[in-house]
């Protein structure tokens, strides 16, 4: 059986850059705390707000599981008040991630918080890869990808840090024969467009969720090959199978 | 010795915790949380006689106490039910309830007689659905019009006949009432209850139908009273639905006039909500020194 809801405790919740936090929690666990792509349902309140919310695993050290996450709502700014010690409920791991066994030249295109799952995406591949990260202005964990990664692309939409603009104007996609992306929407359907060879493009999905286990259909989104739960078949799809349009 | 057994319309429930429709999927992603056979029954997501996608845009959108769905009866179609999802169902322990919506009276009744071809225990008949014919007016709203779809499905059904009320109807007590008279072995009530969200940055609903269904613990005090005014007007078992969050709930449901309850959004929050909803009734129960969930149904 699988274990529901765990109470953890916190280990650190840092502002990493303005409203852009890194919370750190412990989790003692003898089964899998997940792979790159895959996500866990949190909650640090009781029953307001009713729902609990989707974050991916940014990171897994030992016993630390890292989110990365950013202050738009309620939730986030609940969770940005959590403290060392603290406790937080986890669901998870849940959704299926992102494919690691692939071969040639790989290129990571993240746009803002879409950076979360690629962090510990770049960390798990480790090969010669090439990471391209859009930010508003600030940039973040830039640092900590460089170890893991060949050549690190950024851009800024104030031209503070790398080039200014929209990482889509400068991503090559012939150089690369695997893509792997999260962001906002026409980031990615723009990724998804540019590229010749559509099948070796894979996206990280967002929807809203409810339950984050396959149940409440809410999260079901239309692909080439029928509807499809973000949560449970995804939140990673191959670019073609998905539309951006919706 | 503490007993929670229930009989609805001759089949017997272990227990009074039914999964709620549309909440608990067909079982399969719970039963990797708990063992299903620990519930006293599970309603199954909405089922049509075709396949249908659902609705467009947004499906889900939370509000204080509550969620609102526009999930549009998101299911593979009653034959690719009893196909891929029955036979796992069969093989657990616990009261299966087929959860049937339809379009048109006749959707209805090609269902039920596939359904009767088959082990399910009982249908749930959702007549919260728009009504082609009365130009998209609820079956659930007007009483003339439930009683008629109720005795056309009564025609043709072999098994035990929930009807699931919707809390739009017009009278609740006059609904109860046409559909038992209809030939209604049980009701469950209430389904969720048609609400409106506006995103005042984009000036529209947030939903692409404009209104959606609200559940959830906002909803449990409308519905509370409307178990107890319905089971006060007929003689046939109620099951309460709304809100139930916890063992306290359900018993508030049990002294409304519920003989069984459905929990529905605590599913999302807890995927053990039911089993400990279960846990907890037993040990009020003990706690209490009450034997049977009998001595303490409708004392309100
Ligand atoms: C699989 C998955 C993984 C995610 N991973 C991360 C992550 O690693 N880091 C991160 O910062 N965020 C992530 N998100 C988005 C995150 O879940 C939402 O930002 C969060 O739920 C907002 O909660 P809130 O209460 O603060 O905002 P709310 O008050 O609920 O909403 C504020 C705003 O955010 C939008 N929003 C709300 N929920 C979602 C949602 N589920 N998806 C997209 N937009 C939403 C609303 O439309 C609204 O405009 C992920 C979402 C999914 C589906
Ligand atoms: C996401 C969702 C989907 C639902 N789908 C159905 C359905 O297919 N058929 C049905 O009769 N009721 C459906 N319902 C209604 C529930 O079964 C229940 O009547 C309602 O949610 C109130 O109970 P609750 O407050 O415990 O959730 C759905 C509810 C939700 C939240
Ligand atoms: S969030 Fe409920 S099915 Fe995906």
């Amino acid at each position: 059986m699988k274990v529901g809801y765990r109470e953890v405790d916190i280990f650190s919740n840092t502002e990493i850059a303005k409203d852009i936090f890194e919370l750190k929690v412990q989790i003692e666990s003898n089964d899998s705390m997940g792979d790159p792509g895959q996500f866990y349902m949190l909650r640090s309140w009781d029953l307001d707000p009713l729902l609990s919310r989707p974050f991916s695993i940014c990171n897994v050290e030992e016993s630390v599981l890292t989110f990365l996450y950013k202050v738009v709502g309620r939730g986030t700014n609940y969770l940005s008040k959590l403290k060392p010690k603290d406790k937080l409920k986890v669901l998870g791991p849940l959704g299926n991630g992102f494919n690691l066994n692939v071969s040639g030249k790989v290129a990571l295109i993240s746009g803002g918080i879409g950076i979360a799952p690629m962090i510990y995406l770049a960390k798990k591949l480790n090969t010669g890869i090439d990471f391209y990260a859009g930010f508003t202005n600030e940039v973040y964990y830039m640092d900590y990808v460089r170890k893991y990664v060949a050549k690190i692309y950024i851009t800024t939409e104030d031209g503070s840090t790398g080039q200014k603009g929209f990482i889509t104007d400068i991503f090559r996609p012939e150089k690369y024969d695997v893509v792997f992306t999260c962001g906002p929407s026409p980031m990615m359907k723009k990724v998804v467009e540019n590229c010749e060879n559509k099948s070796s493009v894979f996206v990280s999905m967002e929807s809203v969720m409810a339950c984050g286990m396959g149940v409440c259909l809410g999260c079901s989104i239309k692909t080439k090959s029928g509807m499809k739960r973000v949560c449970k078949e995804g939140p990673v799809f191959k670019g073609e199978e998905v539309f951006f349009d919706d | 010795m503490i007993d929670t057994k229930v009989n609805i319309a001759g089949v017997e429930f272990k227990n009074p915790v039914i999964a709620a429709s549309g909440t608990f999927g067909f079982g399969r992603e719970f039963s990797e949380y708990f063992p299903i056979s620990k519930l006293g029954g599970l309603s199954t997501k909405g089922l049509t006689l075709r396949q249908r996608e659902g609705n467009k845009g947004v499906r889900i959108h939370e509000t204080t106490g509550g969620i609102m769905n526009s999930i549009g009866l998101q299911n593979p179609g009653i034959d690719a039910f009893i196909e891929e999802e029955l036979p796992f169902l069969n093989s657990q322990d616990t009261v299966i309830i087929a959860n049937v919506s339809g379009n048109t009276i006749e959707e209805y009744v090609i269902s039920v007689e596939k359904l009767n071809q088959t082990e399910i225990d009982m249908i749930e008949l959702n007549i919260s659905c728009p009504n082609v014919k009365e130009g998209g007016i609820s079956f659930g709203t007007k009483a003339e019009i439930a009683s008629n779809v109720v005795t056309q499905v009564r025609k043709v059904c072999q098994k035990s006949l929930i009807v699931k009320l919707s809390p739009s109807a017009e009278n609740m007590v006059e609904m109860a009432e046409s559909c038992v008279e209809a030939g209604a072995d049980a009701l469950s009530l209430v389904n969720t209850f048609p609400a409106l969200a506006i995103d005042i940055s984009k000036k529209k609903a947030i939903f692409d139908n404009i209104t959606a269904g609200l559940s959830g613990p906002c909803i449990k005090p409308i519905a509370l009273r409307m178990v107890y005014e319905v089971s006060k007007a007929v003689d046939v078992p109620i099951i309460g639905i709304g809100g139930i969050m916890d063992y306290r709930d359900v018993i508030e449901y049990i002294m409304a006039g519920a003989w069984a309850v459905q929990v529905g959004t605590a599913n999302f929050i807890n995927p053990n909500a039911c089993a400990e909803i279960i846990e907890g009734i037993e040990e009020y129960l003990q706690k209490e020194g009450i034997s049977t969930l009998e001595e303490i149904r409708g004392i309100i």
